[in-house]
């Protein structure tokens, strides 16, 4: 493909991705934009490398030890087996052993150890420590934006210990010291000032939301409505920004309003929270995370609905059904005047959150939804789990509900679906590429190569099954697998939601 | 009393000391240090039961291990296993009576040794085999294999080639833990055995051996998948929700 300064790997015969030996250095010119000084001010970090930089980095490492167990656990237990080496796909796909777990976290470790332990501080030769130096708070800047906090690692690891809990306090101290990342930061931003990622202001939405119910009148004849900020509504959406404009996120939104609409549910956005994602996640800053996702707590108050329910979106999915709890007391359980404030609202005979796939799949069990299956039969579909909601969430009442309920629902919408191999899909899966704020084109070629061992798993059902459709419940695979498809030299069409298979086979009442 | 048993006997308390204070520091470290934040990998265990199953699974098992790497899993459970038996046969030192379980395990725990032998040395193959492991192999990686491997040759060298004065040498290890110090064997083997055991023993808690109690505490492993239901907050983190709420 054009514009691209990168060879694009070559698919393997098999679904499966060789391990590659190690080429040092292979990706240590990745690196992306550094955030200039209006995002970093407005997220309180400095915006460039002040005279004491060095103090202030292990002054916050010091603080993040206090502060996460994780970090001080994960830091001291790894005993250099070797077991998580071969199991980053970004390692898998540019072969720079920087990317290995291991050794992306051995460059925060030889600095712990060098300031935090005694053998560091007597025989740093003897376990690898190091002083922090220029350079390597430049490989941090470059490594720990070449991982996409996806927990593959983690999986594999003998002490489970999660690479995405380093990359996260590593992302921490950067910004801290003034080298924040510019896609995340602009990000972090946006949704606080505004009320999205995307910047999309409250009349645009509703304009987008208007225009949307048209499309749908006119393609069904049925006047499926997408309303903003109704008081008392039942159901309060919170779904990617994506999916009010980008393709083919929009398809899934249109699912979603067909579900509630079969339902005949009152439901509504939020022009406030108008945003699931929350890139707060990926800087593991506590406090900017629970200030991003506060805005659907404020919400949930403002409109006084009753259950809230999540979009199609990975990271906004582990962040809303592992931590808003936590964060907001969206959830059940509290104690304190705060989340009780608002668990006293909620309707007790639902899980909240409630992901939107848990929605469609209780009602089609209840058979309440009625589809036509056949209209799916031009597809040929398969599921890619998508990272966070795989190995950072759940779905249902069972463990691993994550992995089947998407399925359910796609078996109950379309004839045709076969899964990519079982190592690549399940609590094994590969991320896309371009999660944990990777998505930018100043890091294309980290994408594109990152990609590779799902590429392999899904050219090879391409191949064997005849595949067409790759079903996503993820707002930044969306977007990376648009991307990267192409340049892999597959149709950028075959990337779509799991809500837009539901969209196209559901049967409404006129 | 010779300086040898004066030195050794003194090494000892030290070495028993460093290593059972700086576990429990350690294990109060990584007690006292909140998780803000709910992160099992999932799919997790929805009850406590459920996660001291999987917690018992990762210890015993290697659960994780087996399911990434199949010669990784051989070689570091041969060495644990190995290493839990001689270990237990170690406990006849410090009895009188022996109980029964550890007489009937002691030709097993003689033999395991082998095992415990076989599995270092995999390892630390791999350490040069692998071009991946080697790149992340740091001096302390190679010495502490080393260290064990001396530990287990040194031990089997007495078990199966040169005995010690093993009456002589249990009268000293009971007289350790009953305070009441007694002459230590003067045996080339025996006193290198027991400088390299004590010398684990004193570089346990500063080194990459706190995986022992740090998997305890490895969030991701230990915690619950209950978000929804229980709602987990870290001291520090509830002080912000009561400044919200004011």
């Amino acid at each position: 493909m054009a514009g691209l300064d990168f060879e694009v790997p070559k698919f393997s015969d098999t679904a499966y991705t060789e391990v590659p030996k190690i080429k040092e250095g292979a990706m240590a010119h990745a690196k992306s934009f550094i955030a200039p000084q209006g995002p970093q001010e407005y997220l309180g970090y400095p915006w460039e490398l002040g005279e004491d930089w060095k103090e202030r980095a292990i002054e916050r490492m010091g603080e993040v030890l206090q502060k996460f167990r994780s970090v001080r656990v994960f830091l001291d237990a790894c005993v250099h087996c070797g077991a998580c080496t071969d199991k980053c796909h970004y390692f898998l796909g540019t072969a720079d052993p920087n990317n290995m777990p291991v050794a992306r976290q051995d460059l925060m470790r030889k600095v712990y150890r060098r300031y935090f332990t005694l053998p560091g501080k007597i025989a740093p030769w003897l376990v690898g420590a190091e002083e922090l130096s220029k350079e390597t708070l430049d490989q941090w800047y470059s490594y720990y934006h070449q991982c996409s906090e996806c927990r593959r690692c983690s999986v594999y690891c003998p002490y489970g210990i999660d690479t995405a809990e380093i990359t996260m306090a590593g992302r921490e101290i950067l910004n801290y010291v003034g080298m924040g990342q510019k896609y995340s930061n602009e990000i972090l931003g946006k949704v606080q000032k505004v009320g999205n990622n995307l910047g999309l202001p409250g009349p645009a939405l509703e304009d987008t939301l208007a225009g949307l119910e048209e499309d749908i009148e006119a393609d069904t004849g049925v006047p499926v409505k997408l309303p903003l900020d109704v008081q008392g509504a039942e159901i309060l959406l919170v779904t990617p920004s994506a999916d009010f404009f980008s393709e083919p996120h929009v398809e899934s939104l249109i699912g979603y309003a067909k579900v509630f609409h079969a339902a005949g549910v009152s439901w509504t956005l939020s022009s406030h929270a108008s945003e699931a994602g929350n890139f707060g996640l990926f800087n593991g800053n506590y406090e900017t995370m629970r200030k991003v996702a506060m805005r659907i707590r404020d919400a949930a108050l403002e409109l006084g609905v009753k259950r809230i329910i999540v979009g199609e979106c990975g990271h906004a999915w582990r962040v809303a059904y592992s931590y808003w709890n936590t964060l907001t007391g969206i959830g059940y359980g509290g104690e304190d005047p705060f989340s009780k404030k608002l668990q006293e609202q909620l309707d007790p005979r639902y899980p909240q959150p409630m992901h939107i796939c848990e929605y469609t799949w209780d009602l089609i069990q209840k058979g309440v939804l009625k589809f036509d299956k056949s209209k799916n039969d031009h597809r040929v579909v398969t599921f890619h789990d998508s990272c966070n909601v795989a190995r950072g969430s759940r779905m249902g009442d069972v463990p691993g509900g994550q992995f089947t309920i998407p399925r359910n629902i796609i078996q109950a919408v379309a004839n045709n679906f076969h899964d990519m191999a079982l190592e690549t899909i399940g609590e094994g899966t590969f991320c896309c590429g371009g999660g944990g704020g990777l998505l930018t084109d100043d890091l294309i070629e980290v994408r594109v190569k990152g990609a590779l061992p799902r590429m392999n798993a899904y050219n090879n059902v391409v191949q064997e099954k005849g595949v067409n459709f790759l079903a996503l419940i993820c707002a930044i695979c969306k977007a990376q697998f648009n991307k990267v498809l192409p340049i892999y030299g597959f149709d950028m069409g075959m990337v779509g939601g799991v809500h837009q298979l539901v969209s196209t086979a559901i049967k409404l009442e006129e | 009393m010779s300086s040898l048993t004066v030195f050794f006997t003194g090494l000892y308390y030290i070495a028993a000391f460093i290593l059972i204070g700086g576990i429990a520091y350690r294990v109060y470290e990584y007690a006292r240090t909140p998780a803000p934040l709910k992160i099992p990998t999932t799919p997790a265990p929805t009850t406590a039961t459920g996660t001291g199953m999987r917690m018992m699974r990762e210890v015993v098992f290697f659960e994780s291990l087996f399911k990434s790497n199949k010669w990784i899993w051989l070689f570091g459970w041969l060495f644990h296993v190995g290493l839990a038996l001689v270990l237990l046969r170690h406990l006849r030192y410090f009895q009188e009576p022996v109980w029964f379980w550890v007489e009937f395990i002691q030709p097993f725990g003689k033999y395991a040794s082998f095992i415990m032998v076989a599995g270092l040395a995999g390892l630390w193959a791999r350490r040069f085999l692998v071009d991946r492991v080697r790149y992340i192999s740091t001096p302390s990686d190679h010495l502490m294999l080393a260290l064990l491997i001396a530990i287990g040759l040194s031990g089997m060298g007495m078990t199966f080639v040169a005995h010690t004065d093993i009456v002589a040498l249990k009268a000293w290890a009971h007289g350790l833990i009953t305070f009441n110090p007694q002459p230590l064997p003067g045996d080339v083997l025996l006193l290198v055995h027991l400088f390299l055991v004590a010398l684990l023993m004193i570089i346990f808690p500063i080194s990459k051996l706190l995986h022992v109690p740090g998997v305890f505490f490895s969030p991701t492993r230990n915690q619950v998948d209950d978000p929804r239901e229980r709602r987990h907050v870290a001291p520090w983190a509830a002080a912000l929700d009561a400044r919200d709420n004011g």
